[in-house]
């Protein structure tokens, strides 16, 4: 018997990836556990392993291909002993080359995808572009609607609905289509950059074509720019500013670093630790939360989620974008547990390789610009958390001690808040509780 | 008392504006002159339907040989009992709109209304005895209702309905030349019939009239009968209506009407000939025109235009306070439209979410003559006409198992999608039970659906529905049983 290798659910949501490469080719031999694909999906890329022994008969979707069903075929291994080339053929023959993703290429100027030949399965325009059908897929939405806005090459994730409990309908898709004037036939001509959304053409009109060029965003640009303009549009924020001595904590951080361990390794020794200025922010933002719990909270329409635990987001760069994974129950872990939890999350963050699980959810997160001079700044709440923190960069400022002017190392915190969530006084109680442990260090240590 | 919300005129729109005001939390009243339920329950759709329906049963009787039965005898026709049954249906529905009101605590006042004028963010009505008596006979007026003087509303809601158009030289004389009304509660059965106007109300009656022994002619100023129904579908209903012996003349109009000592004659002209046609009497059935003189709306600057009053999409006229919903605010003049715009006015007046204007192309209209013809949408013509690239669909009675059983084989569905988003534009239906049938495409289009939805509905089998999957089908090349 030939093995078939589908399409794995890296999430209980996800219900298509993208196959960025393959690592094995056909006629390799691979056994149980062999790394066998990478598979990418908005957020992160995952290993495919090999579940079973054989010969790769057949690679059924080519590396590259988008918006993989979950559950489609996508391999074959043939058994010892089986012909592999035959157990390719019976394999494809059984798929069907339906099941097999239609390339990813638009049709511009084919005219409209239907009439479909009859006979054949009519299903839908929309499934004739995987690409809009499978981003549109989790979005509430009348079919007419999403079949206008496949045709226009519109994204449903960036048209509000008007229909019954913001449905997407007829009408919505056609205001989006007006909003944008002459649809932009230009990006579609050119066939080989997708269309911009009808509305960007008026942006588009400013700038001489030969100015510029248009690169196709990355799954993870566009959650983000929806998540933020969502938190932004609904999110009533507010901030609140206050500046940190950080003598005392640079002292402490100098001398638990001093007081590291050392372990001896292969490729040499080195700390067993080595604890950042973030590291200790983290810690102190999650005790400072446990200090004020009412801050500790999310909005829901229907009531307030008071979390038990300070499940803190550090927002993270990475190539293509931002991450923000989470310390769970920050308040509870050592800073030494913190600082190598972190160099893990950093560092598999910048591979694409977090699980969903690790960066969903959160109480709060630290937003920290330090290192890049930025004296202060003001951060967008990452839903469905309330609050985040904005670290700008210790440096020396003059300041008042004792009623003379002192040099100090200062760093400015910026707190992003819910308003519906955490009013300002209990915002300017978590920013003080804050900047009493930050001057204050050893209360991390507790 | 001030009263949030007064609506005048307790027609099918009017009632339903009512209750759901009244549901919003809004203190409502509603005026009304004659009946509850309107015209519609008491002088027009429902009364009809039974009339319609002793005509079917009659013809059931007749054909009862055709299912294998015998009956002994011959089916009479009872005129005044058929009549009694009729009144009877509408007495009851006219008694239950009386307990919705009181059930919704709704003050029901009782006379005709004249809007007098408005201070205060408020508008004063004056209620007085009609001024002109109501067509007998009437349902007894409710027990506990309000009686003659001012009332004050915050908002007023006119829903004065229509009333039949008369055609100058042929107006009605309630003796030889009918309207609806004599034509419901004739005092014997004519023996012969002119009917003047092809639309649903002139069809039914030739429908009924034709089944109680009647020769029946129709004449049409239109190219085709029921004007408004697709063309395709007209032509259907024509031959089959033709088939049972009514004579039907389209493009033709009555230029005299002259009155003889129990009969009528009409002069009618059609491709340049005139043609006198002689019968006991003469139904007017060339549409109807909206209620909207003596309401007082000239004192308070309401303007009007071809008959009904102007409303914007909120059913707002262009004086602050004052709405107007149904017939008297324009075409479609059909009760289920005149319902829907008072629900949608008065939420809009509630400030509920998402509210939006009553989007009128997805309105059904049935008509109940034997064939039934049912409809929502655009016509093939219009669709044409609006510039869609279309692909049409059909499917005929005489291959649906249901329809066959029933020996109910003359009928046809009809489709029409828009071939390039495969939105269902119109639907188009003629045969039994089709009114019924009709509603499975109004969900279908208000749902926004394409062709990929209905062609993935289950039908149940075996009923008169699958037509409808069937039709789909064929639109997309894929019919199954045919």
């Amino acid at each position: 018997m030939s093995i078939k290798i589908t399409m794995p659910a890296l999430s209980p949501t996800m219900e298509t990836g993208n196959l960025a490469k393959w690592l094995v080719k056909e006629g390799d031999s691979v056994r149980s556990g062999d790394v066998i694909a990478e598979i990418e999906t908005d957020k992160a890329t995952m290993e495919v392993e090999a579940a079973d022994e054989g010969v790769v008969a057949k690679l059924v979707v080519p590396a590259g291909s988008d918006n993989v069903k979950v559950n489609s075929l996508i391999a074959v291994l043939a058994e010892e002993g089986e012909d592999a080339a035959q157990v390719a053929k019976n394999a494809l023959a059984e798929n069907g080359s339906a099941a097999v993703p239609a390339p990813q290429q638009q049709q511009a100027g084919t005219g409209s995808a239907l009439p479909v030949p009859a006979g054949q399965n009519s299903a839908a325009a929309g499934e004739q572009n995987p690409v809009s059908a499978a981003k549109t897929a989790g979005i509430f939405a009348s079919p007419l609607a999403r079949r206008l806005a496949a045709q226009a090459g519109l994204n449903l994730t960036a048209i509000t609905g008007s229909g019954p409990r913001g449905r997407i309908i007829q009408r919505d898709v056609e205001a989006a289509k007006r909003a944008g004037g002459a649809a932009a036939a230009a990006g579609a001509a050119a066939g080989s950059a997708p269309a911009p959304a009808a509305d960007e053409s008026a942006i588009l009109a400013v700038f001489r074509p030969e100015d510029y060029k248009i690169v196709p965003h990355q799954p993870i640009r566009k959650v983000i720019a929806r998540r933020l303009v969502e938190s932004k549009q609904h999110i009533p924020h507010f901030y609140v500013t206050a500046d940190c001595n950080l003598d005392a904590l640079l002292k402490l951080r100098s001398d638990l670093n001093m007081a590291a361990p050392v372990i001896k390794k292969e490729e040499g020794s080195a700390p067993a630790y080595r604890l950042s200025v973030n590291d200790m922010i983290i810690k102190a933002v999650a005790v400072a939360l446990k200090r004020v719990p009412d801050a500790n909270v999310s909005w829901l329409d229907s009531g307030m989620i008071r979390h038990k635990h300070s499940d803190i987001g550090v927002a993270v760069a990475i190539p293509d974008g931002l991450i923000t994974p989470i310390i769970r129950q920050a308040e509870e872990k050592s800073l030494s547990a913190i600082s190598a939890e972190m160099k893990d999350l950093i560092k598999r963050a910048k591979q694409m390789k977090l699980k969903p699980e690790e960066y969903q959810g959160g109480t709060s997160s630290v937003s920290n610009m330090g290192m890049f001079g930025v004296k202060d700044f003001a951060a967008i709440i990452n839903p469905p958390q309330a609050t985040i923190f904005a670290i700008g960069a210790g440096e020396k400022r003059a300041t008042v001690k004792d009623g003379a002017v002192v040099s100090a190392d200062i760093m400015s915190v910026t707190l992003s808040a819910d308003h519906r969530a955490v009013d300002g006084a209990l915002a300017a109680e978590l920013v003080q509780c804050f900047k009493n442990i930050i001057e204050n260090p050893l209360a991390l240590l507790i | 008392m001030v009263y949030d919300i007064i609506i005048i005129g307790s027609g099918p729109g009017g009632y339903v504006t009512a209750i759901r005001a009244a549901q919003l939390g809004f203190k409502t009243a509603i005026i009304e002159r004659e009946h509850l339920g309107g015209i519609c329950l008491n002088w027009g759709c429902i009364p009809t339907k039974a009339l319609l329906r002793s005509a079917e049963i009659k013809h059931f009787c007749e054909n009862a040989k055709d299912y294998g039965l015998t009956l002994s005898g011959k089916v009479a026709v009872d005129n005044s009992a058929v009549i009694a049954r009729s009144r009877a249906v509408s007495a009851r529905l006219n008694a239950g709109v009386g307990y919705l009101m009181k059930k919704n605590k709704i003050d029901v006042i009782w006379g005709e209304a004249r809007l007098q004028g408005q201070k205060n963010g408020q508008t004063q009505i004056e209620v007085h005895k009609p001024l002109k008596p109501a067509y007998q006979p009437q349902h007894p007026v409710p027990k506990t209702v309000l009686g003659e003087g001012v009332y004050e509303a915050r908002h007023v809601i006119l829903a004065t309905g229509a009333r039949p158009r008369a055609l100058p030289g042929i107006e009605p004389d309630g003796k030889f030349i009918w309207t609806y009304f004599e034509a419901m509660v004739p005092p014997k059965l004519p023996k012969s019939l002119i009917i003047m106007g092809s639309g649903a109300i002139g069809v039914e009656f030739a429908s009924f009239y034709r089944d109680m022994g009647a020769e029946v002619t129709i004449i049409e100023l239109m190219p085709q009968i029921l004007p408004v129904e697709d063309s395709e579908i007209s032509a259907f209903a024509r031959k089959q209506l033709e088939r049972r012996g009514i004579r039907i003349m389209t493009s033709a109009k009555v230029i005299k009407v002259e009155k003889g000592a129990d009969s009528v004659t009409a002069h009618v002209e059609s491709s340049g000939k005139v043609e006198t046609i002689t019968a006991d009497r003469l139904i007017a059935a060339v549409g109807v025109q909206g209620n909207i003189e003596n309401l007082g709306l000239e004192a308070l600057g309401v303007k009007t235009g071809r008959g009904c009053i102007i409303t914007d999409e909120w059913s707002r006229t262009n004086i602050a306070g004052i709405y107007a919903i149904g017939d008297v605010a324009g075409a479609p003049m059909l009760a289920h439209k005149a319902e829907e715009e008072g629900v949608i006015c008065v939420e809009k007046l509630a400030d509920l979410p998402d509210i939006h204007p009553l989007d009128k192309s997805k309105i059904p209209g049935c008509t109940y003559c034997r064939p039934q013809i049912a409809s929502v949408g655009l016509t093939e013509k219009k669709a044409q006409e609006a510039g869609y690239d279309i692909r049409i669909g059909r499917y005929s009675f005489a291959a649906n198992g249901k329809a066959v059983a029933l020996g109910e084989d003359q009928g046809l569905v009809k489709v029409i999608f828009d071939n390039k988003t495969g939105r269902l534009l119109g639907a188009h239906m003629v045969g039994a039970e089709v009114t019924e049938l009709i509603q499975g495409f109004v969900v279908a289009m208000n749902l926004e659906t394409t062709e990929e939805e209905l062609m993935h509905t289950v039908f149940p089998h075996p009923t008169l529905s699958e037509m409808m999957k069937e039709s789909v089908l064929d639109a997309y090349g894929r019919v199954l049983n045919a």
